[in-house]
């Protein structure tokens, strides 16, 4: 600053304001990329742990001792009473969509295809999806909301205690009858699906119930149909999985506790779009 | 049988969370059948340190043995096998909320001894009787009881396997003085019939008095004082002085509280 002045002011007048511009975001720059190198770091140490904590599941699923009376009221619990829910989705989406594609295929005379499109519709994307993320609030809510109690009043810790392993005990009967009973929860709503849409066309758009059936099997193949399931397994894995992890890492108070519940279904509902996206590539491409 | 190793071994034992320091190398040893009480302020990190033998919490840096095998780098069998020794009072009860107070006291007998459901159930009601319950709490939630009650469960669960070694978290806490007295002949009994090891933790001096043979204080993550507990009341320790008289001005209160 002392030196020389008016040479520079005649040379560039705005040096001093252009350095601090380049200083300001040099700093910026700096603070960004730390701001996202932890951010990176902390994201790759997350999912880290959440790579171990699947191993040990798995793990502890395969080895005994086994708990077949716990898995059995988890298959109460998660497939049985997710049922009205699972059911009401499906029934509504496959009326909804009888009707929409009515409105949109009477442009084309193309009212033939509503009976292909809610069939197909329903079983490779809409019921293992919408079952999925379902399933994400009510069984992925009340899974961490349960585990975390338990870790939260050091019930976990009592667990091992007694020489029980929380992962056979807690997670693994879980997790079981999570990938079990989606699918049969979405081969259900498939049902319940495509009957919402024939409803629909028969009662309320005039078709014949004959030709519309006919029209169904016609288009529907087994692909359609497995593919769904395989992705509801997936879902039911992913749902159960994410309620264990953040139950199981709960942080410490009901306010812990209320987090992991909300960390178990938003992280469950991504994962299931996104792998739903991934599966439907391989399935299908 | 030459060498006795010490049934518990602690040495300079440390764990901070976060940047509060809580252990700060505590080392102490508690001979097999012999009762050790630890005494110290609330926070001063004494369930820290119980959990921290049973591997609930993983220490920074120490050594913990039990039995003369290092239980910090244990595989997870002998970690198993290990745990088949302990039973533990939790100081918040920590009961299954989901069981009943029987199936509770039961957990240890039918998944750990596989033991059968019945026959456990009378070893569960007998042990709910010992601890001063009548048999129709068995078949309450836990929900369903007081604090005092609640307790007594958590000490008929921690005991209902006959364990080698068993933590007390603060058995007396919530109780009245009666049942707290018949809760200490319960403690000693076990000890001295079973010849369980046992760790205790209280605040309540009567039932420190009676059930220890050693006592500990633990102050500022260390433990500052450890004697016999006939020496308990001419220490010459100024803090445990003040802690056992439960003054509020001495050397502890100048410090306590307003360093976290
Ligand atoms: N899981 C944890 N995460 C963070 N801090 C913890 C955890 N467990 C204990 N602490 C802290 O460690 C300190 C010691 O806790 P600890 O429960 O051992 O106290 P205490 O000596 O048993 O007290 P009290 O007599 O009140 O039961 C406390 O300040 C507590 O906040
Ligand atoms: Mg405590």
């Amino acid at each position: 600053m002392a030196k020389t002045p008016t040479q520079n002011a005649a040379k560039e007048p705005i040096i001093s304001k252009k350095n601090c511009l380049m200083m300001m975001s040099a700093c910026g720059i700096l603070s960004i990329s730390q701001a996202v190198g932890h951010s990176i770091l902390s994201f790759f140490q997350s999912i880290g742990a959440l790579a171990s904590f699947v191993g040990t599941a798995v793990r502890h699923i395969f080895t005994p001792p086994f708990y077949p009376k716990l898995i059995l009221k988890q298959f109460v619990d998660i497939g049985y009473y997710s049922l009205p829910v699972v059911g009401m989705t499906a029934l509504f989406t496959g009326m909804v969509l009888a009707l929409q594609s009515y409105t949109g295929f009477t442009r084309f005379n193309a009212e033939g295809a509503i009976a292909g499109v809610v069939a197909l519709s329903m079983t490779r994307e809409l019921a293992p999806v919408l079952a999925g993320l379902m399933v994400a609030g009510r069984v992925g809510a009340s899974i961490a909301a349960v585990i975390g109690t338990m870790r939260v009043t050091e019930q976990i810790d009592a667990l091992v205690t007694l020489s029980v392993n929380p992962f056979k005990y807690l997670i693994a009967p879980r997790i079981i009858a999570g990938t079990i009973m989606l699918p049969i929860l979405v081969l259900i709503g498939d049902i319940i699906g495509i009957y919402g849409g024939y409803i629909v066309s028969i009662y309320d758009l005039g078709f014949a119930s004959g030709s519309y059936i006919q029209q169904t099997w016609d288009i529907l193949e087994q692909m359609d149909v497995i593919s769904g399931l395989v992705k509801a397994a997936v879902f039911g894995f992913i749902v159960t999985m994410m309620g264990c992890y953040h139950g199981y890492n709960s942080g410490r108070g009901a306010q812990g506790v209320g987090t992991a519940t909300t960390y178990a279904v938003v992280s469950a509902s991504i994962l299931i779009l996104i792998s739903n996206f991934i599966l439907t590539q391989v399935f299908f491409s | 049988m030459s060498v006795t190793h010490p049934k518990i071994r602690l040495r300079d034992v440390k764990k901070s969370f976060g940047d509060k320091i809580v252990l700060d190398g505590v080392s102490f040893d508690v001979a097999a059948g012999e009762s050790l009480v630890i005494i110290g302020g609330s926070g001063t990190g004494k369930s820290v340190t119980l959990k921290s033998i049973l591997g609930l919490i993983t220490p920074d840096s120490g050594d913990v043995e039990v039995d003369g095998k290092d239980a910090l780098s244990m595989s997870a069998k002998e970690r198993d096998a290990m745990m088949q020794k302990f039973g533990m009072l939790f100081q918040g009860g920590a009961l299954f909320d989901s069981m009943k107070v029987w199936e509770n006291v039961a957990f240890g007998l039918i998944q750990g001894k596989r033991i059968h459901r019945d026959e456990a159930r009378v070893i569960a009601l007998e042990k709910i009787r010992r601890v001063g319950l009548a048999p129709q709490v068995g078949d309450l939630y836990p929900a369903e009881l007081s604090g005092g009650m609640q307790k007594r469960v958590g000490l008929a669960r921690a005991i209902a396997t006959e364990p080698e070694i068993i933590f007390f978290d603060e058995p007396t806490t919530g109780l009245d003085p009666i049942m707290a007295d018949v809760i200490n002949d319960l403690i000693k009994e076990c000890v001295k019939e079973l010849g369980a090891t046992a760790l205790s933790i209280t605040h309540d001096m009567s039932s420190a008095r009676k059930i220890a043979d050693h006592v500990a204080m633990i102050y500022e993550g260390k433990i500052i004082w450890n004697g016999p507990v006939k020496s308990l009341y001419d220490s010459g320790n100024s803090y445990v002085e003040q802690f056992i008289h439960g003054r509020a001005d001495g050397p502890i209160t100048k410090h306590a509280g307003f360093k976290a």
